[in-house]
């Protein structure tokens, strides 16, 4: 299991392959994969950068109590979550979660279960910079699959 | 020993502090905490609180050496 945050940028593809070498072919029958990146465009406006800032401590507690919860719920072989903070640009991954598992469900289920709980809970905030030169906090993340608006 | 006091993101630039130290046995709860710091504005509706980086209520009580953290909904991911 890995769980780390970054201040550069990552290449999450590549974050996955080079985890899924470290296990055991057979291992494993299923993989889910969630990338999230940034988007140069929110609310009408055009945005060309943001900072994501978060509460160091409470970010790295929290990512790893949630990643052995789901790894124990769903029966995991394996879990991969790498979450960007710092200056992000349009195209970059902000966050990655891979899951390993048995079988498909638990596969599917754990990896928006992961993107659920970080998105709702994590400690990060996204500030975004305006091509106006102004900038914003975001004031809420976007409802998941499972949730009304 | 003291209650170390931290805000982040818009909640930090609404109230213009990141981070203080306060003592004083008035300080029972979350809540408490807050007024010590920042006199005159209610708490808004939407901000959290952590106690210890661990979520919290306003009415949980804290004590010294504590670490109590105040913050906008989260927008990570």
């Amino acid at each position: 299991m890995r769980v780390e945050i970054l201040e550069s940028p990552f290449d999450p593809l590549h974050e996955v392959a080079k985890h899924q070498e470290s296990l055991l072919a057979g291992q494993f029958g299923a993989m889910a994969v969630f990338v999230g990146t940034m988007r140069d465009f929110n609310e009408g406006d055009t945005v060309t950068s943001m900072v994501l800032e978060h509460y160091p401590e409470m970010t790295q507690q929290h990512l790893l109590d949630l990643a052995r919860i789901v790894a124990d719920q769903h029966k995991l072989t394996d879990l991969l979550m790498i979450h960007r903070v710092g200056e992000i640009h349009p195209g970059e991954a902000i966050v990655l979660v891979a899951v390993w598992s048995a079988h498909r469900a638990a596969a599917f289920e754990a990896c928006e279960a992961m993107v659920e709980d970080l998105k709702s809970k994590a400690p990060f905030w996204k500030k975004e910079q305006l091509v106006e030169g102004e900038s914003r906090w975001v004031e809420h993340n976007t409802a998941g699959p499972r949730t009304t608006a | 020993m003291s209650i170390r006091i931290r805000f982040f993101a818009s909640l930090a630039d609404r109230v213009g502090i990141r981070e203080m130290t306060v003592d004083g046995d008035d300080i029972k709860t979350a809540e408490d905490a807050w007024k010590a710091c920042v006199d005159g504005m209610d708490i808004p509706g939407n901000a959290r609180v952590a106690i210890n980086q661990q979520y919290a209520d306003f009415a949980d009580p804290v004590k010294q050496g504590d670490e109590i953290a105040f913050f906008p909904p989260v927008t990570g991911g």
